[in-house]
Order: structure tokens, then C-alpha cells, then sequence
């Protein structure tokens, strides 16, 4: 007996709980009711749309998917749809499945704290706000006709005459014969995982050290790398596209990249 | 002041009272815990929590609001279902019919929409959260999955969903939405290597999704079928296990 009240004070912490009820009920009462408030008043003031009846034969200009698949069909500016639209999808399902076994940080377990998992949560910050919701974002509010951009309160003029001047890579790097631009695509694509995921391993060699690369382990370093890398093909892409003008980087006769 | 009294003890001691409610409630540490693991809905919580898991500021509140915003598309949705029938030539005739005929059909069917869009907000919201305060670390791994699982099919059902208006918008977003199936490799017509397997306009992962080559009655028929039973299934029985899961790893917080 003696042993154990020893023990407590020893411990620097009491019991810090408190009883579910009425504390924690309460509290998610209240706020399920407030929220159903909104919901209501939200509900008696602005109707769901309903438009003319389905016909499969007048397409809508520009058809858009529902806002949280945005992101996607953005996607699909600048990537082929088994690729925007199938492998990119997939990937960020696994990737999100694979953060709790390639993150072994044991730190910011059950608290908030930026200072001890900055890159943890800028990667996520990055992946989540930066490039899922801001592209629902465009997606939503700057595209028009013929997924075009325009300002939000500009007129979708369905005849906006954009030039489609878009060339692939392989043609911009000189090459003119099919093969060699096929063999040029691959060369870039593979260059770009393969310098890229040597920059990711000094990049982690130098912030987190030798030791913690040690602890990671290939498996978990490789996963992570990968994923990494595919995340910023995205924006490489964007930019790529933005800035020269590139439709693809890659052409085969099975795919294009 | 004595009046009062008088009113209550009138109210309260009587045998009908008693029948139903049977004795009053002592506010007595004992009854605390009584109160949320001898109640049917109450007892997913445990009896006591950490003072910082009452904390608005630490979940946000967002699980649990997905989870309300969940029984309310169950709610409204069951209130719709007496009155729309997933057929082709009746489903937009149905929607007008629920929006000026049925009482209260409009407000249903826009707290439908209404909480089905903030779901998916919400669920992002409290996946941030999770993110945030490192909560998928172990032994929490499991749940994580369990709740991506749950994210991807919350997306699903919204997606389902927006087909059964059946009208330019619903048709035309979710032929958008589907195109991409198509495109899958292998497995959809437009797809790379889809010759070696085979896979063409009539015979590929779209026309699966979509019970036919093109977006059609068929389509409307599965999709509600998807939206209404399969996905509501799976998602519940994933919710389960997720709430189960929360109180067998404990609720995550700063360490003691
Ligand atoms: C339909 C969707 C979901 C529902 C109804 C739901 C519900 C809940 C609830 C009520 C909690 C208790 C704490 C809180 O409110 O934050 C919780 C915790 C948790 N959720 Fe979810 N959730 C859903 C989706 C997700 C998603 C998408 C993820 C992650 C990808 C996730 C991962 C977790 C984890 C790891 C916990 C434990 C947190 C801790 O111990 O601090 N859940 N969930």
C-alpha cells in the first residue's frame, strides 16, 4: 500500500480525467446541435440545382465533374487520363496508406507541434493544400468552355481562341525521328526519377543525418522516394507545360507521359 | 419557491413516472460512468477521457461531425427513397414531383446534398487533424488505413449520388467523372496495353462501372444500387471497426 502511493507521488502527473459524461458529451452535443442549425438554415436557403432533364446527346460546355474530383480532371491538363485519372489516384490512396509505416518519427504522437516534424507536415501541407485543393480550387472557379482559363468574373466566351501551339519535349530537344524521340522521352523520364531520387537521398543525408537514414531502411527510404518524386512530377510537369509550351515528354506507341 | 417543489414531487412520484423513468438522477461519480456505458449509443466513449481529448481544440469536433453528417445523407435519404424511383423514363419526374409535391421533399432533399458536400469537407478536415497531432503513429497504423478506406468511400457515395437527379448536370458530371475508367491500363478500351487483354468499348472497367458501354438506364439502376445499399454497407461496417479500433489503440494525446 505504502509501495503504491509512493509510486503516485513519485509520477509528476494526477489523473488528468475527467468524466465523459457530462464533459465530453456536452460538448459534442452542443456542437452537433449547432451544426444541424446550419445545416438547416443552409438547407431552407439554398436549393439543391436541378437542371434540364438528362440528355446524352447535348453535351455541356465545359462538362465538369462533381468539385471534389476537380482536382482530377485539372490533373488532366497535363497528364494523359489512364495516368491523371488512374495511376495518380491510385498512388495517393496507397500513399496516404503508407504514411504511418514510412514516417517512424516516435515524436508528435497525440500533440501538435510543427518544430519537431517540420518536414513530415510541410510534405503533407504541400500534397494536400498546395497541390489537391488549390487545383479543385482552379477547377472550379477559372475554368470555362473548352476547359479554358478565365477569371471568375469574366464572360465564358465559348469561342475563345486559344493557340494550341503545344509541341512534345523530344521535339523541343531537336529530335525529329520518331524512334530517337521515343528513346530521348524514356531517357528523360527515367533521368528525372533517377537524379531525383539521388538529390532526395543527399537532401535526407543532410537534414536528418546518416543515422536516421540507417534506422529508415531501404524499403521504407525507397516508398518514400518514390511517392515523393511522383508527387513533384506534377508541378515539373505544370511547368514544363506552362513555361515551353511541352505536350508530352515521352511518346510510345503504347502511351505517352 | 415551495410550490415548486410541490409541482415537481407531483410530477416525478407517481407510478407512470416511475414506470418509465424509474428513479431520478444523483449526480454521483457512479452514475457519471453509468450514464455512458449502461447507454446504447453513449457507451462507444469510455467513461472517463483525458482532459484534452474534451478539447474542441484538439479534434475539432471532426470525426464526430462526419459521422453526424453521415446520419443525417442516412436520414434524408431514406425519406427520399420512398419517393424516387432509379428508373429513367420516372427518376427526373420523381425529383420535381419530391421538390413541389412532398412535404417538406425540397428541404430533404437539399439537407441530402447539403450534408453529403460537407461530409466530404469534413473528412478531409479531420484527416488533417489526424495528420496534425500525429495520431496515425503507432499503434494507431491500422485505424489510418481503415479511415482512408473510409475517405475514399465517403468520395464514392457523394459520387453515386450526384447520378440520380438524372438530370444535364448529374449525367454529364458523372461521364466526366467515369471517362478516366476507361483509360485505366489494361483493363479499360483506351488504355495502354488494353489489345493484349482484350478490353473493348463494351467490355471493359467503365462498361462494368457502368452496366453497358454508354452512360444509360442500366447505369442509373447500378449506381443507385451502389449509393443506396453497397457503399452505405460497407461504409458503416468500416465506421465500426474504425470507432472500435479508437477505443481498443486509445485515444491518441500529448504523452503522460
Ligand atoms: C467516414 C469517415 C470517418 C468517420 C465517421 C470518422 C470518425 C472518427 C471519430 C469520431 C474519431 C474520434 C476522434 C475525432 O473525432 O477526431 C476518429 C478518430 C480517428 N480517425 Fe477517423 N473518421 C473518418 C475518416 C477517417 C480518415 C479519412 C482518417 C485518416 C485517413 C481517419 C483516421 C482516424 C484516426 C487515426 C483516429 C484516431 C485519432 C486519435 O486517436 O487521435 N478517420 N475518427
Amino acid at each position: 500500500m505504502a509501495g503504491i502511493a509512493q509510486e503516485k507521488r513519485k509520477s509528476p502527473v494526477v489523473d488528468d480525467k475527467v468524466h465523459t459524461w457530462p464533459h465530453l458529451v456536452r460538448v459534442e452535443f452542443l456542437v452537433g446541435i449547432f451544426v444541424m442549425l446550419v445545416l438547416i438554415l443552409w438547407s431552407l436557403l439554398v436549393d439543391a440545382p436541378l437542371e434540364e432533364p438528362a440528355n446524352p446527346t447535348r453535351t455541356p460546355n465545359p462538362s465538369k465533374a462533381p468539385w471534389y474530383f476537380l482536382g482530377l480532371q485539372e490533373m488532366l491538363v497535363y497528364f494523359d487520363p489512364w495516368h491523371a485519372g488512374v495511376v495518380l489516384p491510385s498512388l495517393i490512396i496507397v500513399g496516404l496508406m503508407m504514411i504511418p509505416f514510412i514516417d517512424i518519427n516516435p515524436k508528435g504522437n497525440g500533440y501538435y507541434t510543427f518544430k519537431e516534424r517540420k518536414y513530415e507536415i510541410l510534405t503533407f501541407f504541400f500534397g494536400f493544400h498546395v497541390l489537391w485543393v488549390s487545383m479543385i480550387i482552379i477547377g472550379t472557379f477559372f475554368r470555362g468552355p473548352g476547359w479554358n482559363l478565365f477569371w471568375p468574373w469574366q464572360h465564358w466566351d465559348p469561342h475563345k481562341v486559344v493557340a494550341l501551339t503545344n509541341v512534345d519535349l523530344p521535339y523541343v530537344l531537336g529530335f525529329r525521328d520518331y524512334f530517337w524521340s521515343s528513346v530521348c522521352g524514356g531517357v528523360v523520364v527515367f533521368g528525372y526519377f533517377v537524379v531525383s531520387l539521388a538529390a532526395f537521398y543527399l537532401w535526407i543525408l543532410r537534414v536528418k543525418g546518416k543515422d536516421f537514414l540507417e534506422r529508415w531502411g531501404m524499403v521504407r527510404f525507397l516508398i518514400t522516394a518514390l511517392l515523393f518524386v511522383t508527387m513533384l512530377s506534377l508541378p515539373a510537369k505544370m511547368f514544363l507545360r506552362l513555361a515551353f509550351n511541352v505536350k508530352y515528354v515521352w511518346v510510345t506507341p503504347w502511351f505517352n507521359i | 419557491m415551495k410550490k415548486w417543489e410541490e409541482i415537481k414531487r407531483d410530477i416525478t412520484e407517481n407510478q407512470v413516472w416511475k414506470a418509465i423513468f424509474r428513479h431520478g438522477y444523483e449526480d454521483t461519480p457512479r452514475n457519471r460512468v453509468l450514464m455512458v456505458t449502461a447507454n446504447v449509443w453513449l457507451h462507444l466513449h469510455p467513461a472517463k477521457v483525458r482532459r484534452h481529448g474534451v478539447r474542441m481544440r484538439f479534434t475539432w469536433c471532426m470525426g464526430g461531425l462526419t459521422f453526424l453528417m453521415f446520419l443525417v445523407t442516412v436520414v434524408t435519404g431514406i425519406y427520399l427513397m420512398f419517393y424516387y424511383r432509379p428508373v429513367a423514363e420516372y427518376a427526373y419526374a420523381d425529383m420535381k414531383y419530391l421538390e413541389f409535391d412532398m412535404p417538406f421533399g425540397m428541404l430533404m432533399r437539399n439537407m441530402h446534398r447539403w450534408s453529403a458536400h460537407t461530409m466530404v469537407v469534413f473528412v478531409w478536415l479531420h484527416m488533417f487533424r489526424v495528420f496534425l497531432t500525429g495520431s496515425y503513429k503507432p499503434p494507431r497504423e491500422f485505424n489510418w488505413i481503415v479511415g482512408v478506406l473510409l475517405l475514399v468511400l465517403t468520395l464514392l457515395l457523394s459520387f453515386t449520388g450526384y447520378l440520380l437527379p438524372w438530370d444535364q448536370l448529374s449525367i454529364w458530371a458523372v461521364t466526366v467523372g467515369s471517362n478516366m475508367a476507361r483509360a485505366t491500363p489494361l483493363l479499360g478500351h483506351e488504355g495502354p496495353f488494353a489489345d493484349l487483354v482484350g478490353a473493348n468499348p463494351i467490355y471493359d472497367a467503365r462498361a462494368f462501372l457502368f452496366g453497358g458501354g454508354e452512360i444509360g438506364p442500366h447505369t442509373l439502376l447500378r449506381f443507385y444500387i451502389l449509393h443506396c445499399i453497397f457503399i452505405p454497407m460497407v461504409a458503416s461496417l468500416l465506421m465500426a471497426i474504425h470507432f472500435w479500433r479508437i477505443r481498443r489503440d486509445s485515444f491518441s494525446g500529448p504523452p503522460l
